[in-house]
């Protein structure tokens, strides 16, 4: 009985250790897997060679030519790709964030005939992803350039506009979910004391959904970064391009050529993205889980 | 409105509160009142419409006191009327239509553009022409008309009555011609002869009065070549006699032997474009095609991406492993690399040519996959850069959800002798698709639309051989109405596209629909009302 005992616990500690070795195999390959093309794509950017047949994963004469070169062709503006990019996303996000929380506040605290309805049918309706609306879009903005020049087609505003399309929709519905979650009790004490609708809005409610207006805003600002269909049919010329487009054009059928340059190009352009991440990160997931159980 | 009357007493707004709305609502209106004339003159009345209803939605909303809430989401409201809700409209409509390129205007439009085409008639009033050429090469014609009257002639310029010996034009030789005008100098026969081929191409004067030369002798007044009959509800061409009747199915002008006047005008052609969608043999074949691997895409890309997230996920569930936060961050890199850039990354690493994968597998088996070649290779190609995409988001949604599975299940189930198989299929699966699922719904949603990977990616190619319009073999739905309206070769057939483009809303409303259902979240929004 007791030998039979020991043989158990050497079989279960045998396939503890089986489980450790078969858990570091899987590490190894699944992070090999993850980063490997990032780590191909920064060894690639400090290659001057610009010959991917002989790349190696440490460049024997590192430099930053390729940069010098992506950051120094006016031909291809890069840096401006990157500041358009960055305006773009920025205003898309924080004012996108706030038409969703307006619109959460009304849904979540105030009591009126068809609310249900207009919750459903803006829920339905942002169902219909505008970017397949594209041609109805182009059109549009072609017209709108004759009467506001400044939100017509190939301008920042006329793009942003078209994102903002879609500001309220399944986030304002996330959004009414966590203002509802603050007790009312805090509203109504404000109230006697003579708060306006717009004090217990901006002192009370704001500071407590803080986090999730957040998260919003920052999945907002990924989403409008990586966006690149509606950017590629409603810019026109190059000094307007957004990075996605530009690195997206930039790269068309000349791979051979330009492959360190382009290295060079995503590697900055991600960056920002990364380090928003990795802020976020605790965040974002949280949000995701939450999304997740909420449904 | 229980809000309000709550509040009635002892609330009421500040006055300026009052002047603030009214300033900002004058603003809106006066903003609109301005811009508005010049629409109507444009006669750009859907944009008309447009302004009209937004501007007077705000200033109802903010004026009557019953629609207090929708302030606080007018903004929204406005930019949704604007960008979804009116194109949703318009892709409807167009869909319905023959709007295409060739097929853009109205019937009056297409009518006046026909109206300012001139040709060259045979006989009528002529004139002698002298031609005189620049050292640069611009021409002049010195023009003598049948009754002796003389005018000078520039391209794009109007033609002038003139003398010699006038203003910058030369004095007359013998035969009345004047030597040189301005810096151009007269041209002899042989010289006209040799820069014929450029004379013959130019047309003098401005619209309606333009000059084109005849002969060697003639110059004539070129005449409109097509004239509009409302009677017989057709365009007669003054050239030929050719009669081509208005053919309002097609949207053109169409003459006896079928011949089409371009452009085309646009009209109602009820269902045929979904018609021609199910029909045409042409059509059909690739479509199905299209719309085949569009499901197996989305359902592939979520089934892959599950599997290696959840693997991952149940890999790392023990919280007593070391260092399980460190690997966890390097495994959702992908996640935090923007994705146009990770799937233009991919594509050069698969490059066949100098991409590391495939220069490597080439230098130790000798062979490598031809992702881009290949229709299975290149399907089999998007499936795994959007597995290396979408993994992390799988990840981390397990484990949050592995969390929430009670430990106690799984003690239960290992008293009653069950191993690590039965208890993956038995409890942790089921379990977790009741959590996660609504979310892999969603992504099935989102890839069934996730023009980037397959556009960025490899344009959708292979190219399918032998259809009317191009289509790849790795395009879906998405990519192929993007083609047809804004890549392809022909031009844009936007009736066509709007027509696959409700098909694809309707698809995604279905699923959307389920999803709402299976999340019970309809009954949510019901609740909390």
């Amino acid at each position: 009985m007791s030998r039979n005992l020991g043989g158990l616990l050497a079989s279960k500690r045998r396939q503890r250790h089986l489980i450790t070795l078969g858990r570091v195999i899987v590490s190894i390959l699944a992070i090999a897997y993850a980063v490997f093309p990032v780590l191909w794509i920064a060894s690639a950017s400090f290659d001057p060679r610009n010959s991917l047949a002989q790349q190696r994963l440490i460049p024997p004469n590192a430099s930053l030519e390729n940069y010098r070169a992506l950051l120094n062709n006016p031909l291809q503006p890069f840096p401006r790709w990157m500041l358009n990019s960055i305006k773009v996303s920025l205003i898309t996000s924080v004012l996108a964030v706030i038409i969703s929380a307006l619109a959460a506040y009304a849904f979540s605290r105030f009591h009126f005939r068809g609310r249900r309805s207009l919750l459903l049918t803006i829920l339905l309706v942002q169902v219909f992803p505008n970017f397949l609306a594209m041609v109805a879009i182009f059109l549009l903005l072609q017209q709108i350039k004759n009467y506001i020049p400044s939100l017509g087609l190939n301008t920042h505003g006329g793009l942003i506009l078209v994102y903002l399309g879609g500001a309220l929709g399944i986030n304002t519905w996330l959004m009414k979910g966590f203002f509802d979650a603050v007790p009312r009790d805090l509203d109504e004490s404000a109230r006697i004391d003579g708060a306006s609708d717009w004090q217990v809005f901006w002192r009370i409610i704001f500071p407590l959904v803080r986090p999730i207006l957040a998260v919003v805003g920052v999945l907002t600002f990924i989403g409008t970064y990586s966006e690149v269909l509606l950017a590629s049919v409603l810019l026109r010329s190059k000094e307007n391009f957004t990075l996605a487009v530009g690195l997206w054009q930039l790269i068309e059928g000349q791979y051979t050529q330009k492959w360190g340059i382009f290295a060079a190009g995503a590697l900055i352009g991600a960056i920002p993205i990364m380090i928003l991440y990795l802020i976020a990160q605790d965040w974002i997931i949280g949000g995701l889980t939450q999304g997740a159980v909420k449904g | 409105m229980r809000r309000r009357t709550q509040t009635q007493q002892g609330f009421t707004y500040s006055l300026s509160a009052i002047l603030f709305r009214l300033f900002g609502l004058a603003v809106i209106d006066a903003f609109a009142l301005w811009i508005l004339p010049q629409m109507i003159h444009d006669r750009v009345w859907y944009l008309v419409v447009l302004l009209v209803v937004i501007t007077l939605g705000i200033n109802i909303i903010f004026l009557k006191e019953e629609y207090y809430p929708l302030r606080w989401m007018s903004p929204g409201l406005a930019l949704m009327i604007l960008m979804v809700v009116y194109p949703l409209v318009f892709t409807v409509y167009t869909a319905f239509t023959n709007y295409s390129d060739g097929h853009i205007l109205t019937k009056q439009q297409v009518i006046q553009v026909l109206s300012q085409r001139l040709y060259l008639p045979e006989g009528g009033e002529s004139y002698r022409w002298t031609a005189y050429r620049s050292e640069d090469g611009r021409y002049a014609l010195w023009l003598v008309a049948p009754d002796g009257r003389t005018f000078v002639a520039f391209p794009g310029e109007p033609i002038q009555p003139a003398d010699p010996g006038q203003g910058d034009i030369g004095p007359a030789d013998e035969q009345g011609t004047p030597t040189h005008i301005r810096d151009l100098r007269r041209l002899d026969r042989i010289q006209v002869i040799r820069y014929l081929p450029d004379l013959e191409k130019l047309e003098f004067g401005t619209p309606p009065h333009v000059l084109k030369i005849r002969s060697l002798d003639e110059a004539a007044a070129l005449q409109p070549r097509y004239v509009y009959d409302p009677q017989q509800d057709a365009i007669v061409d003054q050239q030929t006699g050719k009669v081509y009747r208005a053919d309002d199915r097609r949207g053109s002008f169409v003459a006896e032997d079928g011949e089409a006047l371009t452009p085309g005008y646009q009209v109602f052609i009820g269902a045929a474009n979904f018609q021609r969608l199910f029909r045409s043999p042409a059509l059909r074949g690739p479509f199905l095609k299209v719309f085949l691997w569009t499901i197996l895409f989305a359902a592939g890309t979520v089934l892959t991406t599950f599997a290696l997230g959840l693997f991952l996920a149940l890999v790392y569930n023990d919280p007593s492993i070391r260092g399980r936060k460190v690997i966890r961050s390097f495994l959702i890199v992908p996640y935090t690399v923007p994705s146009f850039i990770s799937i233009l990354v991919w594509r050069g690493l698969m490059n066949p040519h100098i991409g590391v994968i495939n220069t490597t597998l080439e230098k130790f088996i000798g062979w490598a996959p031809p992702w881009f070649s290949s229709p299975t290779w290149a399907k089999i190609g998007v499936l795994l850069v959007n597995l290396w995409l979408g993994y992390p988001y799988m990840m981390l949604i397990s484990t949050g959800a592995l969390q929430a599975i009670p430990e106690d299940l799984y003690e239960a189930a290992e008293i009653d002798g069950a191993g690590m198989w039965q208890k993956f299929w038995t409890i942790t699966l089921p379990l977790l698709l009741v959590s996660v699922g609504p979310l892999l719904i969603s992504s099935f949603a989102f890839n069934f639309n996730n023009w980037n990977v397959i556009y960025l990616f490899n344009r959708g190619g292979p190219p399918m051989p032998g259809t009317p319009t191009p289509v790849g073999h790795t395009d879906i739905l998405v990519t192929y109405t993007y083609r047809l309206a804004f890549a392809s070769g022909g031009g844009g057939d936007y009736g066509y596209a709007s027509a696959i483009t409700i098909i694809i809303f309707l698809i995604v409303a279905t699923i959307t629909y389920f999803q709402f259902r299976y999340t019970r979240m309809w009954e949510e929004i019901s609740e909390n009302v």
